[in-house]
């Protein structure tokens, strides 16, 4: 076991776990976060997405030590339901998924696709988002609602 | 707040928060169970069970107004339906109730799925919960609606006629001024009146003498209410099965062979010494699983567990074809006929002067949810609470209670929402893993399978052949449809012993029940009919991976794929259009004649026989229709590929479909269930195939089987076709139906070459390419 200083969503905590623990187990289970979720273990399926120092990272692979003195935000980090921030919203607004599973990868995503690409395709938005996996078929609505997202930021721009 | 004093009458009194707010309090708040209040026992004929009667503490009571819903002080009204919110139903059936009460949507809350305190409305299978479940809610409703004006009119002292609800105030219509909410009249408090109900889960007729409103008054039902649900989804406040945390719980995980699980013969201790945190491996019967006090070293310790298993009597097969040859040479424990069979089928194939034949392979496929099982499971002494996204969280207490020898109402199980299941937690594996573990150490484990487990152990939708021929007279008509679908029973079947109990020794007693029998061309007004499904025996001496279960739309797409591509082998043999040609055959069904039209009518149909003249393009392009009907909703659907004749690989561009599911309670809500049965239909009819072989299963992960991604997503158009007058029937898994005929109706359009084996892989389209070279 070891200590590690972990900085997500802004605040600084300190958790005690074994060095090798994937970061997903420590968001989940030590800080009781609900947004990074759990899929395949394996960086196959992006359900477990969080974005680390800009770049959106498979929290089920990446150790603990690694995100040591790094900046970490979650989907809890993003917005609320009564502060959503403008891809929740737009999610919301498109009813963009089915069992939602999925929406933490699709939305930590989308958040690094738009900041790199603030007016994305959708062909940008399938190649970006080919890698996150949703099994209810929810992707039309997805892109649909990234685009949204894209356009009321530039608007208020 | 001790919740071991608060009863199901006490919580009325705390309001609606308490009452649906999620507890993760634990086995305390077990007392939420009814206590002191024991419905009546009422028997009722269930045609799979024959008749049950209930022990006293068993369900409650269906004729029990209090059972469905109660008033909160503040107005607000909770809604308790055993059904699970599977994509949107949670909305869609508050809806139904809020519209019969003459409430505001948001009024609503809806308890879902909880065995303490829910009428068994039956599993969350078939499509079943709006058109089953929202009559029943809606009844119970209308019978409340009935009860709050009887009780106004006594406090307004003015008739029940001269009464008017808006928005749970009820006024006297001559005078506004006397008006009395729901809330004032019963908020908080019991109705304590007895309704009408018979029958049994599905069947269950609930208050069928109170009359409810006409669809023409409605102004809730028919509109795109957003999902309640989705908000919190999208922030991570979300609480799913895996985020259920109970005080003093454990992480555990199952350690199964990727093949029939034989005894394990040893059992090497030693070879997890070295994780700290493990609290104990658990051996009952064939099951092996760890317990530890964190997540990580329940995994780590599940992975390195050095168990040697002895050879297992139960020998996988080879490959699909020996599958194959299994299904086509066993005798059936069951055959089913459909009761559209007509005519004789045998007199006119002898007098036919042509016949049409083929035959169609279908192969195990993943449901493939996006979170492995998982659920909580707190067994204490003989009494045991449940965590667990079920689709029946019923038979998940039944099914506990007899592996723990004790009585139904010993067992209380919660349901909690986790990702889409399609059919796969008809069986909940992980509840009974959960149950051995948190038994055998005493405190409560909350466990998640890793995806290998789920890949390999997910029971399967099973693998079908079907063969379908046709009797064609002289002028080219059809005159006899035999249609023979052969597929193995869902060994996981409600009733059926699921994997953990068989591997401590319970047995099953029957076969499973059937894959279904519909959408097999029975559709069709063939003169002669016959269209049977056998079912071939496929229980093993131990359980084994290619065990199987319902996926959605049971047993439909491979029959479909059958029926629907063999209506366009025939279309083609006669040169006709494929539209044209089965709206020949459905000149007596108006519904789906119409939808037939509105698709091809959307997709910009152009009638022509197929396939186009064979082409040396490289990308060969085609179109492909297919329709059915099931349990009243009737999707048809026109597919458009694209189809590279050097690399055999198939891009579905566009689907169009036009869906009549009767009155549609949200259309934002089916639509939505339609975008995800094309997709998942695509996905189903071009990648997915387990792959195993004599040692095991070898589709283990995302790799090893894929699904259809962003880059493969087709352009998808949708025709709703409502139907206000009529009854709602269900969305969830019908349009999946007809995608992979359409699909491959269109690649023979493309290529004139008639694919019958399920997926569409390029290896199989480059194979089928060569039988047709461009020059030929």
């Amino acid at each position: 076991m070891a200590r590690f200083s972990l900085t997500v969503n802004g605040r600084t905590r300190v958790v005690d776990v074994d060095p090798a623990t994937p970061l997903l187990y420590v968001l989940r289970n030590d800080l009781e976060l609900k947004g990074p979720r759990f899929g395949c273990g394996l960086a196959q399926c992006g359900a477990c997405s969080v974005i680390m120092d800009g770049d959106a990272i498979r929290s089920c692979i990446t150790p603990v030590n690694v995100a040591q003195n790094r900046s970490v935000t979650t989907l809890e980090g993003l917005g609320s339901v009564n502060e959503p921030h403008e891809l929740q919203a737009a999610f919301i607004q498109e009813q963009a998924a089915q069992c939602g599973y999925c929406m933490n990868g699709m939305i930590i995503n989308a958040k690094v696709l738009l900041e790199n690409n603030p007016d994305p395709s959708d062909d940008d938005i399938k190649q970006a988002l080919d890698p996150i996996l949703c099994r209810c078929g929810s992707h039309l609505r997805v892109i649909r609602a990234i685009k949204l997202a894209a356009a009321n930021n530039r608007a208020t721009a | 707040m001790d919740t071991a004093t608060i009863s199901r009458r006490g919580l009325l009194k705390g309001g609606g928060a308490l009452v649906v707010s999620f507890s993760f309090s634990g086995p305390a708040s077990r007392a939420l169970a009814q206590t002191g209040e024991i419905p009546r026992p009422f028997t009722a004929e269930n045609p799979a069970l024959g008749t049950f009667v209930p022990e006293p503490g068993d369900y409650l009571d269906p004729r029990e107004l209090d059972s469905w819903l109660a008033i909160m002080e503040d107005g607000g009204v909770t809604v308790f339906t055993g059904k699970v919110d599977i994509t949107g139903t949670r909305t869609a059936l508050a809806q139904i109730v809020a519209e019969e009460l003459d409430v505001t949507f948001d009024s609503v809350t809806m308890v879902m799925g909880e065995t303490a305190r829910t009428v068994d409305q039956g599993r969350t299978v078939g499509s079943r919960t709006i058109p089953g479940a929202g009559k029943q809610l809606r009844q119970a409703a209308a019978a409340a609606r009935q009860e709050l004006l009887s009780l106004a009119a006594g406090r307004l002292e003015a008739p029940v006629r001269g009464l008017i609800v808006t928005d749970g105030l009820i006024s006297v219509t001559d005078d506004s001024a006397k008006s009395v909410s729901y809330g004032e009249l019963i908020g908080g408090r019991r109705f304590d009146v007895t309704i009408t109900a018979t029958g049994y889960q599905r069947n269950l007729e609930v208050a069928p003498e109170v009359q409810p409103k006409s669809y023409r008054d409605y102004k809730i039902v028919g509109t795109s209410v957003p999902r309640v649900d989705l908000p919190a989804k999208f922030t991570g406040e979300y609480t799913y099965t895996p985020d259920v945390r109970v005080p003093d719980m454990l992480h555990g995980r199952p350690v199964r062979p990727h093949t029939a699980v034989a005894e394990p013969s040893s059992v090497d201790e030693s070879s997890i010494a070295h994780i700290p945190g493990v609290v104990k491996i658990v051996r009952e019967g064939s099951f092996v699983g760890v317990v530890a006090e964190t997540e990580w070293a329940a995994i780590q310790a599940a992975r390195d567990l050095k168990v040697t298993w002895s050879t297992p009597q139960t020998q996988m097969p080879a490959d699909r074809l020996e599958v194959d040859r299994y299904l086509d040479e066993t005798q059936p424990v069951r055959e089913r006929t459909r009761p559209e069979n007509r005519g004789n089928v045998a007199v006119a194939f002898s007098e036919a002067p042509k016949t049409l034949a083929a035959v169609y392979h279908w192969p195990f496929q993943n449901h493939g949810m996006m979170n492995p099982s998982c659920a909580v499971a707190d067994v204490r002494g003989d009494e045991a609470t449940i965590w667990t996204p079920a689709q029946g969280p019923f038979t998940t207490r039944d099914r506990v209670a007899t592996m723990m020898n004790v009585p139904r109402k010993n067992v209380d199980v919660r349901y909690v929402e986790a990702s889409g299941t399609y059919g796969r937690l008809t069986a909940d594996d992980a509840a009974e893993d959960a149950v051995l573990l948190s038994r055998a150490t005493g405190r409560p484990v909350r466990v998640q399978w890793m995806r290998d487990d789920e890949q390999v152990w997910d029971p399967k939708g099973g693998q079908h052949l079907t063969r379908v021929r046709a009797a064609i007279d002289a002028e080219g008509n059809v005159t006899a449809w035999d249609y023979e679908d052969r597929s193995m029973p869902w060994t996981e079947s409600q009733g059926m012993p699921q994997l953990a109990e068989r591997q401590i020794g319970i047995e099953p007693t029957h076969f499973g029940n059937a894959n279904g029998t519909g959408g097999a061309g029975t559709i069709y007004g063939f003169e002669n009919l016959n269209v049977e499904s056998k079912t071939i025996p496929w229980i093993f001496a131990e359980p084994m991976p290619l065990r199987t279960a319902a996926l959605r739309s049971p047993g439909e797409p491979p029959r479909v794929f059958a029926s629907e591509s063999f209506m366009d082998e025939l279309a083609a043999e006669l040169l006709e259009d494929p539209v044209r040609f089965r709206l020949k055959y459905l000149a007596h069904d108006q519904r789906i004649s119409d939808a037939v039209r509105a698709v091809a009518e959307k997709a910009g149909w152009v009638e022509r026989p197929s396939p186009l003249p064979n082409s040396s393009e490289r990308i060969l392009r085609g179109r492909g229709v297919a329709v059915d009907q099931r349990g009243g909703s009737i999707p048809a659907a026109v597919a458009e590929v694209e189809v590279d004749r050097t690399t055999g690989r198939v891009a579905v561009s566009r689907v169009t479909m036009a869906f009549d599911c009767g009155l549609i309670i949200n259309p934002d809500g089916v639509r939505s269930q339609i975008e995800g049965n094309i997709i998942q239909g695509v996905s189903r009819t071009l990648l997915e195939e387990v792959q195993f072989d004599a040692s095991g299963v070898k589709s283990v992960d995302w790799m090893s089987y894929p699904v259809l991604r962003f880059r493969d997503i087709p352009e998808v158009e949708i025709v709703l076709i409502n139907r206000p007058e009529m009854p709602a029937y269900g969305a969830a898994e019908t349009p999946i139906v007809v995608v992979p005929a359409a699909i491959a109706n269109a690649v023979f359009d493309a290529t004139g070459v008639r694919y019958r084996e399920i997926p569409l892989t390029p290896e199989r389209i480059l194979a089928g390419l060569h039988t047709r070279p461009v020059n030929a």
